[in-house]
């Protein structure tokens, strides 16, 4: 442009202007929201990514992770299953094994218990009801003192079933199935159809027949969720693992990350980064396959 | 199994009689076996504790788990339980580990159960004797030979009067005729296994640390080896006056004796360690509101507690709301994406994620100091305050997605035409939201709320992995610091550190249990409340 032209009236500023107002306009109606958007993200992702440099930054300290994803090298992650004082492969193992036969458990003994409030009417059943929510008001985890000692007295009987076994771990979960998961569940099994086992009944099949194979293929959906959620919740216990589990070989994921990243905080960062970005994994893949339900599950407590 | 219309008796009795011919007809044979496997296993168990308990004369549980097992066999061959038959298994669980341990966490919050008081008295008694044992200078010599029973090992001894005598660490030597003799020496017992060299070098540890005693008297001293081949007698310097019940030292010649205070204890107040454990009324309690060292403290965690629950809540409801607003608009593209993206944080474990925030927070290294503040050495984690920021700033991060979700769910559920209708009515966005969209927002997400309250109430994790509970509180007398929530500081008085105190631990927890109840009654009139209101 050789003359600067101050008359609005040309063509081409025309268009700009009107091209400018309809950006404004969409800004004010959804931009923002993108803006919110890419901050939030940046908000999430962030740690997640730093911890994911800091694995692939071999022989890393807390200091040299800063720079993000300046080395590439996956050193840490054979280191993690190849020192000896800390058996990561072994605490893996453990959370996994823990994790399932607690989450398999709690939604078995959920899913009888939920099955026989939806069912059955029997004197007591509105208290037991009532009395299953006022319990959970006491959380486990204040009890853990008291854990201890049971265990301990427990174990002079049963060895097996004392302190440093993790079928005594499985079991102190297991306390805690009848409780919220039984709620989830008993709305659920009361949107399946009573006339499905009115039919099943008038067929000969027993009571237990018609629990087994059929009222619980058709609540499949609330016992995914159930056992995922006890699954999350058994790998992130810390209070009660930590009590119960003493020798390193059989503890778990929390317990012995924890351990091995406060002894030496920040010497050990990259192997325990990697650590981290290999424990998650799972979880996070399970979460994000199965949050439809999860959510479904979180905000009504019956999908359907 | 009773019929449900209401009928004549004897055609309830018939219809009672068809329906279990029917139930009969149904359940097959496997399901039969399994159902006796089970219990049958169940019942095996029960009777071993209960053997097991009987040689512990440990009576009251004796007769609880007979009751137990009473219960469970009528349980599941009675036909008139069928309800129980379902809850059973679920029950014993909840009874043992959430509901007895409640009560029992009660009864320890009486007694000085810690470090140094954990045991029985005679416990305490053995433990202190074989403690300060030393070997007799002119003993004479044993010949030995070291057996295993088992897993356990046990010492088969020749006297020097050529007498033989077995024992363990639990039964003291007893006059054995059976033993196999080579020479002078007995060197085989029927159904044990002498150990040779080898095994001895294997179990060294073990062996060397073996005390059979004399006889049931401590003041008899007990027979250990150095070589495995060897015993000699070894004497404790203490000796235990069972009719005065008193502990004398015979070195200083200083007299303990049980005052009452769980220990042995000199004129002077000074203890002898291990002590046992005592029932100590209230003092826990007294100490909790009275002790200055500990009363500050306690309060002070307990606002706190209650500030970082309700904050915590707050913020993340705040921000989750927010976002679920941004995003529930039709127009906007991408939804999928940055929804996903944003909820990231929920499904990384929380543990982790505590201790990836303590990195990226920490004060000489981390990344929020040298990169964001350019190397500034901001206390994130080690200052009372900023570490207390620090907590609801990554909690925030924590539970910011769960509250999204849960948001985006109560929104998009709130039916269109009352929208509509207000619309109509003329009322503004804002209008529309403040007067129609929160309140029916708040009857669908309070009760998740409370639950959030209640769990963070509890977030031990997050406290624990962040900070550590940190900076100590110095004005304190127990281990606690100035981020502390109300469960982190029980862990700490009880698991960390060499002063462990079960007991104190114990009172905490209950003050905690009332508080809770009282809180619980109250929300739940509340929540009614709200529901009334809509």
């Amino acid at each position: 442009m050789s003359a600067p032209t101050l008359t609005p009236s040309t063509p081409s500023t025309r268009a700009r202007d009107r091209r400018g107002f309809k950006a404004r306009r969409w800004f004010l109606a959804t931009g923002w929201r993108h803006l919110v958007g890419w901050v939030m993200i940046v908000f999430s992702v962030f740690p997640l990514l730093y911890v994911l440099s800091a694995s692939l930054n071999p022989g890393g300290t807390l200091l040299s992770s800063n720079g993000l994803f300046s080395t590439i090298g996956f050193d840490s992650y054979t280191k993690l299953f190849n020192s000896p004082q800390q058996p990561y492969a072994a605490w893996f193992g453990n959370t996994l094994t823990i994790g399932l036969i607690t989450a398999a458990g709690t939604v078995f003994l959920g899913a009888l218990a939920a099955y026989c409030f939806s069912r059955m009417r029997f004197a007591g059943r509105r208290v037991g009801l009532l009395t299953l929510l006022v319990v959970q008001i006491f959380p486990q985890l204040l009890a853990v003192v008291a854990i201890f000692l049971l265990l301990t007295g427990i174990g002079d009987i049963f060895p097996a079933l004392g302190l440093d076994n993790q079928v005594a771990l499985i079991m102190v979960y297991l306390g805690g199935a009848l409780g919220v998961n039984t709620y989830l569940m008993y709305g659920f099994f009361n949107t399946v159809p009573a006339a499905i086992d009115e039919a099943a009944k008038l067929d000969g099949a027993s009571h237990a027949r018609i629990f087994f194979t059929i009222i619980l293929r058709l609540v499949a959906p609330i016992l995914a969720v159930v056992g995922l959620l006890a699954f999350i919740a058994t790998t992130n216990d810390f209070v009660i693992a930590s009590v119960v589990l003493v020798s390193p070989e059989k503890q778990t994921l929390a317990v012995g990350l924890y351990q091995f990243v406060s002894q030496e905080f920040s010497s050990n960062w990259s192997v325990f980064a990697a650590g981290a970005v290999l424990a998650a994994l799972p979880v996070m893949a399970l979460f994000l396959f199965l949050q439809k339900y999860i959510v479904g599950g979180l905000t009504a407590g019956a999908v359907k | 199994m009773s019929s449900r219309t209401p009928s004549p008796q004897t055609r309830a009795r018939r219809s009672r009689g068809a329906a279990r011919l029917a139930e009969m007809a149904g359940g097959s044979l496997w399901a039969i076996l399994i159902k006796i496997v089970l219990l049958g296993l169940v019942d095996a168990l029960g009777i071993y504790a209960m053997f097991m308990l009987a040689a512990q004369h440990n009576w009251i549980v004796f007769a609880i788990l007979a009751a137990a097992l009473v219960a469970i066999n009528y349980v599941y061959f009675s036909k008139r339980t069928l309800a129980m038959k379902y809850l059973t298994p679920g029950l014993i669980f909840l009874l043992v580990f959430q509901v007895f341990v409640i009560g029992y966490t009660g009864y320890i919050s009486f007694t000085n159960y810690g470090s140094g008081h954990n045991s029985t008295k005679e416990d305490a008694i053995t433990a202190l004797m074989q403690s300060a044992q030393e070997r007799v200078p002119d003993s004479s010599t044993y010949a030995l030979t070291v057996v295993r029973d088992g897993g356990d090992f046990g010492f088969l001894v020749t006297d020097p009067k050529g007498e033989v005598s077995y024992g363990t660490a639990e039964h003291p030597l007893e006059r054995v005729t059976d033993a196999t003799m080579t020479g002078d020496k007995a060197t085989a017992l029927p159904g044990k296994e002498s150990l040779n060299f080898t095994d001895i070098v294997d179990n060294q540890k073990a062996i060397v640390d073996l005390q059979v005693p004399i006889s049931d008297d401590p003041n008899d001293g007990s027979l250990r080896t150095p070589d495995g081949s060897s015993a000699f007698l070894y004497l404790s310097s203490l000796h235990y006056d069972a009719r005065a019940d008193t502990m004398t030292d015979t070195k200083t010649g200083t007299v303990y004796s049980d005052t009452g205070v769980g220990a042995f204890a000199a004129p002077d107040g000074k203890q002898l360690k291990p002590g046992w454990s005592i029932g100590v009324g209230f003092d826990n309690y007294v100490k909790a509101i009275t002790d200055d060292g500990i009363r500050g403290p306690l309060i002070g965690v307990t606002i706190w507690t209650f500030v970082f629950a309700l904050l915590s809540v707050l913020t993340t409801f705040a921000l989750g709301l927010f976002l679920a607003i941004v995003f529930n608009d039709m127009r906007m593209r991408g939804r999928a994406f940055y929804r996903v993206l944003i909820i990231l944080p929920y499904a990384f474990p929380s543990f982790l994620g505590a201790l990836v925030w303590a990195g990226l927070l920490n004060r000489d290294f981390g990344f929020i100091n040298l990169e964001l503040f350019g190397g500034a050495h901001i206390p994130w984690l080690t200052d009372a305050f900023l570490g207390k920021v620090s907590i609801l700033f990554v909690n925030l991060w924590l539970g910011f997605p769960y509250m999204f979700l849960v948001c985006m769910g109560a929104l998009q559920s709130i039916p269109d035409d009352v929208q509509e209708a207000a619309k109509m009515d003329g009322a503004n966005p804002f209008q529309i939201f403040k007067k129609i969209k929160l309140p029916l927002l708040l009857v669908s997400v309070a009760p998740l709320l409370i639950s959030s309250f209640a769990f963070n109430f509890n977030n031990f994790n997050l406290v624990y992995m962040l900070t550590g509970g940190g900076p100590r509180d110095a004005s304190a007398s127990i281990n606690v610091g100035g981020t502390d929530i109300l469960i982190s500081m029980v862990y700490k008085v009880a698991f960390v550190g060499a002063d462990r105190d079960y007991g104190l631990a114990s009172a905490f927890s209950i003050l905690i249990f009332i508080v809770v109840a009282i809180i619980a009654i109250v929300s739940f009139r509340q929540t009614k409340a709200l529901e009334e209101l809509n």
